[in-house]
């Protein structure tokens, strides 16, 4: 066990490596640093100044683990746009991107595992192939598509929410949250059912599978025939048993989450990081793309991290294997 | 959609481990074959229906200057007049009448509908060609040579795959961006999008094609050809390879729809095709300006051809892969 996760510790420290070095290549070798930080009024003193004072005369491998050491520590540079650390920056826009994907996490997570277990329990019933029917559609919409449906319905034709922005915000000083403010509530409702609605039925048509094949089981016959409520041989012991690739596709697809905010936040002008890396790819901000990769890539590394440990942690035959390997 | 990758990723799954084809004579089995195909497109409604959807698509889409009423390129057969036409109503000022409505600046939105089509769909072509060659020939390298080739290969694809391929078609569009001079940007556009999907989209190949390598590679033939002094590279290309093909096609067709929606979203994101080239995306993108003040169809008609495109490739690609799955005959 303890072998195993200091072996993928390992892997996901070369993978960052890697990705670092995709990002630094980007931040040297796409457009040059000179030109994007000083205007048009220079005189070569002052170019080759700033290039000494910037280190861009160093080897690249010195450049690059002075990259690294400084990454590490939150510092990506100045924004070619924006003028201001990148680190700062997004520092401000992560609330927002963060609020809204555990919103829509949670829904995806209780919504679809709700609807799963029905679909599955009420096999053949209409509603449970209502539901079925309609996931499919849900499945094959692009994103962008399901936000612009919802903003016609309840922001255009209804009235009912908000279509763009994240409403009243309230400062906490090193967070702002729409938690707390009614508008801010309303607010996050359309975003987070765009963002989460592909992730809910990819759950909820897991969980109906694996329910499926799980109430086949002897031992669920046994269970019911021992006269245990249909509650407790559903929940305790048929649930119980359909978690473990249920656990991996949510963790894989948090991450997801995060990468697709992109999409719903431009299409809800949500002030969150996503928007802000859309910005940076349309204004060829590389600092910015760079941290935000970064970023992205210590965050989908962890989430693998862990599912990968959760994943021999809940279930006890892999801990058996591990130790004869 | 965009979410579909991993939708898809899990569909695809099965092919990993799908055994290979009974030996029997190739000329044979390659009849046998095609008529089980056939015979299975014929029974499933849904297949005919998504096939015929994709195929009037593709045939509009290659003769859009005939079928479209105007050219909206073309600045001189616009008439700001037209501006906001309601679909089928005749305009207020002029009187002519667009059965599909026009937008803002008077461009018929049927005639838009078409040659948006005609970029959504050969971007999706090219990035999928692309994709499906950079892919089979690293498969096909990494499965046959082995060693620290098939090492870095499968380990650039492994961490590839950790990230949805949407956020690896904006990096590599970001990075061209950046390295292109800003007056080529428009004209290269198209071309970076390409690059971007298919740079996005070859591990679901080369994971494919290598693992069917493995298998072959220890046959009798490519034994015997090796032994009578075939290059590597004519073994791979001329005996594996053609062996190969069939997973290889299915995934195709998925990653078309995919590739699809990839391009639209990226042009709807406002880093695809540019407003002088409209995708589908672009259109979508922007119609979205218009829904507020009512005028919904510049919007609603080409959402909709986009998606009905990008469903029956999903069906037909579906349906390719449960016809040519030995498993489930």
């Amino acid at each position: 066990m303890l072998a195993y996760i200091i072996r993928r510790v390992f892997q996901s420290v070369i993978v960052l490596l890697a990705v670092g070095l995709v990002a630094f290549s980007m931040f040297r070798f796409v457009g040059d640093p000179i030109e994007n930080l000083l205007g048009q009024e220079r005189t070569v003193q002052d170019v080759e100044r700033l290039r000494e004072a910037l280190g861009l005369n160093d080897p690249f491998a010195v450049q690059y683990a002075r990259f690294l050491g400084r990454a590490v520590t939150g510092d990506f540079g100045i924004s070619y746009r924006q003028s201001r650390p990148v680190s700062q920056i997004i520092a401000e826009r992560a609330p927002a991107t963060l609020e809204l994907a555990f919103v829509s996490g949670v829904l995806a997570l209780t919504v679809g595992i709700g609807l799963g277990v029905f679909t599955a329990i009420r096999r053949d019933g209409w509603a449970a192939n209502i539901i079925m029917s309609v996931s499919l559609i849900g499945v094959s919409l692009p994103t962008f598509l399901i936000g612009i449906l919802l903003i016609y319905l309840f922001g255009v034709q209804l009235r009912w929410l908000p279509t763009f922005g994240r409403g009243d915000v309230v400062d906490l000083g090193w967070w702002t949250t729409g938690f707390l403010t009614s508008s801010g509530l309303k607010s996050l409702i359309l975003p987070s059912i765009t963002l989460g609605l592909f992730q809910m039925t990819l759950i909820m048509r897991l969980v109906r599978s694996e329910m499926l094949e799980v109430l086949r089981q002897d031992y669920i016959r046994f269970a019911r025939a021992r006269g245990l409520s249909a509650k407790s041989v559903n929940f305790r012991h048929a649930l119980k048993n359909t978690m473990v690739p249920v656990i991996t596709v949510t963790g894989l697809q948090l991450g997801a989450i995060i990468a697709f905010a992109i999409i719903t936040e431009t299409v809800f002008q949500w002030p969150g990081v996503g928007l802000l890396f859309i910005n940076a790819v349309q204004f060829v901000d590389i600092p910015v793309m760079a941290a935000y990769l970064m970023l992205i890539s210590v965050m989908f590394v962890m989430i693998n991290l862990l599912v990968d440990i959760l994943y021999v942690w809940v279930d006890p035959r892999l801990r058996i294997d591990g130790r004869h390997t | 959609m965009s979410n579909l990758p991993d939708a898809t990723r899990q569909g695809v799954e099965p092919l990993d481990r799908m055994e290979p084809a009974e030996v029997v004579q190739p000329s044979r089995w390659r009849s046998i074959w095609d008529a089980d195909v056939t015979w299975s497109f014929r029974h499933s409604p849904v297949a005919v229906v998504a096939a015929v959807v994709t195929l009037a698509m593709i045939l509009s889409a290659i003769f859009a200057p005939w079928i479209a009423t105007t050219n909206p390129f073309d600045p001189a057969s616009l008439n700001l007049m037209n501006g906001f036409s309601r679909p089928g109503v005749p305009n207020a000022f002029t009187g002519e009448s667009f059965w599909l409505g026009t937008d803002d600046q008077g461009r018929d939105v049927w005639s838009t509908i078409l040659y948006g089509l005609r970029i959504s769909l050969f971007v999706g072509f090219m990035a999928v060609l692309f994709a499906l060659v950079l892919g089979v020939l690293l498969g096909l390298l990494a499965g046959y040579v082995g060693g620290w080739v098939e090492t870095i290969i499968m380990r650039v694809a492994d961490v590839q795959l950790t990230f949805p391929s949407i956020l690896v078609a904006l990096l590599i569009f970001g990075v061209a961006r950046g390295v292109i001079p800003i007056e080529y940007r428009d004209q290269m556009a198209i071309w970076v999008l390409i690059v971007a999907i298919g740079l996005s989209d070859w591990v679901q190949f080369a994971r494919v094609v290598r693992g069917a390598t493995l298998v072959e590679k220890n046959k009798e033939y490519v034994q015997a050809a090796r032994l009578i002094g075939r290059k590597p590279g004519a073994i791979m290309l001329k005996h594996i390879l053609p062996n190969v093909l069939s997973p290889v096609l299915v995934i195709a067709t998925i990653s078309l729809a995919l590739a699809i929606i990839a391009e639209a979203t990226l042009s709807f994101l406002g880093v695809g095709a540019p407003p002088t080239q409209p995708s589908l995306g672009t259109l979508i993108r922007i119609g979205q300006d218009f829904l507020f003040s009512g005028e919904w169809w510049i919007l609603f008609f080409p959402a909709l051809t986009l998606l009905a495109l990008a469903l029956s490739v999903n069906l037909l690609g579906d349906w390719l892969r449960d016809a040519l799955n030995p498993r489930l005959r």
